[in-house]
């Protein structure tokens, strides 16, 4: 904050462009290196990349999902492996011969099983997995009701017959004498 | 606030210090029977980079693949390429291997040795490979296969559900896939997993 209010008014001061033309070549410096930045973090290769921007945009989202058999933790379109490589290519190519998403995501799973999908699917197999949190919410939940309902039914109980008679005995006493103690 | 010793009412005395004698003992329990499991997992899991196959239960990929240029079998024929609907009297074991690639190198012994055994066809698949290089690797450590196909881009063994060499797939008679070895074939697999499947296949 100091510094730049320190070197601010130099800059103003020799101003031969205007603001609004410093602004544009300030953004556009910004998209440059936003430009160079984006592309080292690209895996697809310029060659892979389709002609038609809606075809392509939906092969890099589903490539987003698809998981990289040999390095397993990225997805194919961060992978540079060959394997990765070749897949980006057949992701391609399917939705060029008109495959919907879901096809090309079935394309995959048929050869590699579900561990290539990078957002697991819900399944009868899986089933308990998703729903383990809610059962263990509703096991925590039934265990405190019956511990409440239990504490509660043991409390209020009535005496016996003998220490009625006790507590009759000590009434009648407490009100011939004075209380003790007070 | 107020303990069960202090209220002895309708339950019995003896039943409830039991019970949560019980109650206490249960998370030690559990928590012991979670760090068994976690740790029997750690030390035998295995390799978490070897995933099952998808195909295993599922028929055999339909291809035909294109036989090795200029491959001779034993008699000075030329070698076959792929075609699985002609190896179906047999089980079939499917080797993708690559010249390139040193567990190849490492597993192609055990395959010499399996070729001898005449109780299933043995054939492999050239992954990626520059036929000269598949040639010389050959000729060099011995040809093993009874057909060769090459799929030089690795379309098939992407229909294989291959993700890296080498790999192995036992394929019954009927031509559904049984079993997927990943990474080179070792004794162990071979004594432990592989023929005793084999006895099972051409049993039965």
């Amino acid at each position: 904050m100091d510094a730049e209010a320190y070197r601010a008014p130099p800059r103003q001061a020799g101003a031969a462009i205007s603001a609004s033309g410093r602004l544009a070549r300030s953004v556009l410096i910004a998209l440059l290196l936003l430009a160079i930045f984006a592309l080292s973090a690209l895996a697809v290769q310029p060659d892979e990349v389709l002609g038609d921007p809606v075809l392509e945009s939906r092969a890099r989202a589903i490539s987003a999902e698809l998981r990289c058999m040999v390095c397993q933790n990225q997805s194919i379109d961060d992978s540079d492996a060959p394997l990765a490589r070749d897949l980006r290519l057949i992701v391609r190519e399917r939705l060029k011969a008109g495959d919907s998403d879901g096809q090309v995501m079935d394309f995959m799973v048929a050869r590699y099983g579900e561990f290539v999908l990078l957002r697991p699917v819900m399944s009868w197999r899986n089933a308990l997995l998703w729903a383990a949190p809610v059962l263990v919410l509703a096991l925590g939940a039934l265990a405190a009701f019956f511990g409440l309902k239990r504490r509660r039914a043991v409390a209020p109980q009535r005496l016996s017959a003998d220490e009625e008679a006790r507590f009759k005995a000590l009434l009648a006493e407490g009100e011939g004498a004075p209380p003790e103690g007070r | 606030m107020s303990t069960p010793d202090e209220t002895p009412g309708q339950m019995p005395g003896p039943v409830r210090p039991r019970r949560r004698l019980w109650l206490v003992a249960l998370p030690l329990v559990l928590f012991l029977a979670l760090a068994g499991l976690f740790f029997s997992r750690l030390e035998t899991g295995g390799d978490p980079s070897r995933i099952p196959s998808a195909l295993v239960g599922k028929a055999a990929p339909t291809i035909a693949l294109p036989p090795l240029e200029g491959l001779k079998g034993p008699g000075g024929t030329p070698l076959p390429g792929i075609d699985l609907a002609a190896l179906a009297g047999k089980p079939t074991l499917v080797n993708v291997w690559a010249s390139w690639c040193g567990p190849c190198r490492d597993e192609h012994p055990v395959l010499m040795q399996l070729a001898k055994d005449g109780r299933f066809n043995l054939v492999g698949i050239n992954y990626k490979d520059a036929p000269e290089n598949a040639r010389r690797f050959l000729g060099q450590y011995g040809l093993p296969y009874q057909a060769v196909g090459v799929d030089p881009r690795g379309r098939a063994a992407i229909d294989w559900g291959v993700y890296g060499v080498p790999e192995t797939f036992v394929v019954a008679r009927d031509g559904t896939i049984v079993h997927k070895f990943v990474g080179p074939l070792t004794a162990e697999a071979v004594n432990g997993t592989l023929l005793p499947l084999i006895a099972r296949l051409s049993g039965s």
